[in-house]
């Protein structure tokens, strides 16, 4: 079992030197850092509006636990993100009929769409010898352009043209909240996140298709003189991938926007890169080192309201504790091996 | 001027790579360094040109002690080696190749160089365009291109790590004709090989390795038959052989012709019976591999026409192989046969037939606690493949061997095995001849060979080169063939 003691190390590290960058902004440290807590957490909205930005990632996080059991790094996940916005929000916007049907459309259409977008990029790795780093990080640039161009172009706004979205979907094609405590709860997105990282780990943990996509990802070498067909493996890992990362586009038009915007996608696909790593690449530990991050990028909002700091603060922070870990790791393992050799062994 | 190479130690792990190596050569010398694979060559060679720091010993250059850090220390004192691959940057110029390495301020002085590549490749008789592209030169001319930089550079000894492996005869014409003038310039060439016609040729001393330890050393000529005996040791006769019943053709190739990009093997007939056991010799890179590779269906004939069973598989792929019943062997366990991270169950349950998408863990634990009994695997079933030592890797892979396997391929299936765990495997390979297999396999193990074939196919410089039935064969003979020579 890996010992947490590195990780702690990490964490407080990073909050270390969170307090320092207060400190040097001219600060007050502690009043900042609780600001982040009292963000996130301090009442029934703020806790709601956390379990909705919860849900994306979680999406996200979890379709990148399964492109990383089959080696791939999936940068294209936040692409994927946005065609899944953008699929989701042609339903939503053309579909007529009764709202729960055009929400259950916008679901599977947002799936389909960051699922197709990403096995462009499967194909491309595999058919085309293109790694999937460049590719995705490619069919990125590709998928922001394209919801400029909608936003601004035949999707605009009625009246003027703005970056700040398309008209608002008529209201019955929001995804429906639980209204409870005076506020309205994201039960819907928040079940599909935590749906999505339990068929995540039972996928790699319980069959042979998580099993082969393993020894795939480990040895591609083995793994196909062992006879598994390991093309259609990889495509089959960026097509979970991909949907799940629609899923999180879908999410966030039908749930938090109510729009289509440029920056559909909220970062979420390169954060779920973090969160993936420092859950070391498996699904256990996904959904509370999500709820950790998304709670300083929530909370961190409030240090622009109340101390005029800027919000950017919560990723400075998530970077700091993702880079201290990571090192922490990396020692550890080191630490790991000078033992094993002074054991003699290999 | 001499070289000393005074006690040198150098381990892997629990491998004497070299185990108290001490070598002199003097001014002016062509100095043959004989050895078969892994016999400890390349691993003194790579000490010498700093790429390894020895454990101890020490190398000395005109009575001083060198420190070899790095391949650049080795260089600035004076030795270079010219690698089997020439360290030849493809995409970039001739002259940029040239003055890659040179030591000096931060611009590049091109024309200045220009002027130094024709200088020293007229000394050597090369020509060269310099603003050729060195992936248009051929092997030869990329060897030609090392051996002026590493002239210009101050090269006092040079190392030549199996120079004529890939080149034309000419080519090679050309080589020794250049080593020899090298030499008589007062150089020192270590030519370093386990061809013995060249060292024959070229050398006039010779020092031969094997495992780690200079066993002989004189000045040449020398009997061949003397050399053949120092570098595989004790000449083995293999005891009289039971004779076994083959069945009919299993695997057939008719005129097959296959291109690994390195080795070419031409217009090869061959056939395999049911319960035969063929033995593939050949120094490591002569075409073995390519034709195991051929027959598990990685590489496909340019020509000709592979079968097993009666099936033709000459443009099926290596899958299709598999369901016939061809299974594929890799010498690297870990690298081309096993997965890192993963059990022993898990290994078993990817190759097993259950094909139901939820996995059975507590049966397939259990078939694990099986297999780990039968094949004693010293290990858990839960224990990564990387946590198993050589010899148990090797039995996991035999445990993944199918039931119905018609074709099994090995490279080299007790490399680095100790004797009890050789045995075993073995002896379970000889279970699956007697089921009707055929069994081909690649070693560099005489005794192996001699053992357990029933044929010996011997490969050199990319092609077979003779055939033998065991019985008709010895020790000696095979050292001849796998250096390229008849018995006389």
């Amino acid at each position: 079992m890996r010992s947490a003691a590195p990780t702690l190390v990490a964490l407080v590290a990073a909050l270390a030197v969170g307090i320092v960058l207060l400190v040097l902004v001219g600060a007050p440290p502690f009043e900042a850092l609780w600001l982040l807590v009292e963000g996130s957490f301090g009442s029934a909205s703020k806790i709601s509006a956390t379990l909705l930005a919860w849900s994306p990632l979680l999406l996200a996080s979890a379709g990148l636990v399964v492109t990383f059991a089959a080696g791939l790094w999936n940068i294209g996940v936040e692409g994927q993100i946005v065609i899944g916005a953008v699929a989701a929000t042609w339903v939503a916007r053309s579909l007529p009929g009764p709202g729960w049907v055009v929400i259950l459309a916008a679901i599977v259409a947002g799936a389909v769409g960051g699922l197709l977008w990403a096995l462009l990029a499967g194909v491309l790795k595999t058919h085309g010898g293109v790694h999937e780093i460049f590719g995705g990080l490619g069919l990125d640039f590709v998928a922001a352009g394209l919801v400029i161009y909608l936003v601004l172009g035949p999707w605009q706004r009625t009246g003027v043209a703005s970056t700040s979205g398309t008209d608002i979907f008529r209201e019955d094609a929001w995804m429906p909240t639980l209204e409870m405590l005076g506020t309205g709860w994201p039960v819907i997105p928040v079940l599909l996140g935590l749906a999505s990282v339990v068929v995540v780990w039972l996928l790699l943990r319980g069959t042979r298709f998580g099993l082969r996509l393993k020894a795939v990802g480990r040895n591609p070498k083995s793994a196909a003189l062992i006879g598994i067909p390991t093309n259609r493996y990889l495509l089959g890992a960026f097509a979970i991938g991909g949907a799940l990362a629609g899923l999180a586009g879908t999410v966030q038009v039908t749930a938090f926007q109510h729009k289509l915007v440029p920056s559909v996608s909220g970062g979420y696909g390169f954060l779920g890169i973090l969160v993936v790593l420092l859950a070391a690449f498996g699904a256990v530990w996904i959904a509370p080192i999500a709820l950790f991050f998304v709670a300083i990028s929530v909370g961190s909002t409030q240090l622009d309201l109340r101390l005029g700091l800027d919000s950017a603060f919560g990723g400075v922070l998530q970077g700091f504790i993702v880079l201290f870990v990571m090192v922490g790791g990396a020692w550890s393992a080191r630490r790991a091996s000078v033992e094993r050799a002074a054991r003699g062994e290999p | 001027m001499a070289l000393e190479i005074r006690d040198i130690h150098k381990h892997f792990g629990p491998v004497r790579a070299n185990d108290g190596v001490s070598i002199t050569v003097g001014e002016g010398s062509l100095h043959g360094i004989l050895g078969e694979n892994g016999a400890g060559k390349s691993t003194l060679m790579k000490i010498l040109s700093g790429f390894y720091e020895a454990d101890s010993g020490a190398v000395v250059l005109d009575g001083e002690v060198l420190t070899l850090r790095s391949p650049a220390d080795a260089i600035a004192v004076g030795i270079g080696m010219l690698h089997q691959d020439p360290l030849v940057f493809l995409p970039f110029t001739v002259l940029d190749n040239f003055v890659l390495g040179s030591p000096g301020p931060v611009r590049l002085d091109r024309s200045n160089a220009r002027t130094e590549l024709e200088r020293v490749s007229t000394e050597l008789g090369f020509s060269f365009d310099p603003a050729a592209l060195a992936r248009d030169l051929t092997v030869g001319e990329r060897q030609q291109l090392e051996i002026t930089r590493l002239i210009w550079l101050g090269a006092r000894v040079l190392i030549f790590d199996e120079p004529t492996t890939g080149i034309s005869a000419t080519q090679r014409i050309q080589l020794f004709a250049t080593l020899r003038a090298l030499a008589e310039h007062g150089m020192i060439v270590l030519f370093v090989s386990h061809k013995l016609e060249e060292v024959e040729e070229l050398c006039d001393s010779v020092t031969v390795i094997r495992r780690g330890k200079v066993v002989f050393e004189a000045p040449m000529p020398v009997a061949p038959e003397l050399l053949v005996e120092e570098m595989f040791g004790k000449v083995f006769v293999a005891d009289e052989r039971e004779p076994v019943a083959l069945g009919g053709p299993v695997l057939r190739l008719e005129s097959v012709s296959v291109d690994d990009g390195k080795t070419h093997l031409d217009a090869l007939d061959f056939e395999g019976a049911a319960g035969e056991v063929v033995g593939l010799a050949g120094l490591e890179g002569s075409g073995q591999r390519t034709l195991l590779r051929a027959c598990a269906g990685l590489l496909t004939p340019t020509a000709g026409h592979l079968s097993v069973d009666g099936v033709d598989l000459t443009h099926v792929s290596y899958r299709g192989h598999l369901a016939v019943g061809v299974h594929y062997l890799p010498a690297g366990r870990l690298e081309e046969g096993l997965v890192e991270g993963i059990s022993v169950t898990e290994h078993l349950v990817l190759t097993s037939h259950d094909r139901r998408f939820l996995v059975d863990w507590k049966g397939a634990e259990a078939a694990a606690d099986r297999v780990i009994d039968e094949y004693s695997i010293k290990g858990r079933p839960s224990s990564p493949a990387e946590a198993l030592s050589g010899g148990n890797q090797q039995r996991l892979l035999l445990a993944m061997i199918p039931e119905d396997v018609r074709l099994l391929l090995l490279e080299h299936p007790t490399r680095g095995l100790d004797v009890e765990s050789a045995a075993f495997v073995w002896k379970r390979l000889l279970e699956r001849r007697t089921d009707g297999a055929t069994i081909i396999f690649a070693s560099a193990d005489l005794e192996e060979l001699l053992t357990y074939s029933d044929r010996i196919v011997v490969f050199f410089g990319g092609s077979v080169f003779a055939v033998r039935d065991t019985a008709s064969t010895d020790g000696e003979e095979l050292g001849y063939l796998i250096g390229g020579k008849e018995r006389v």
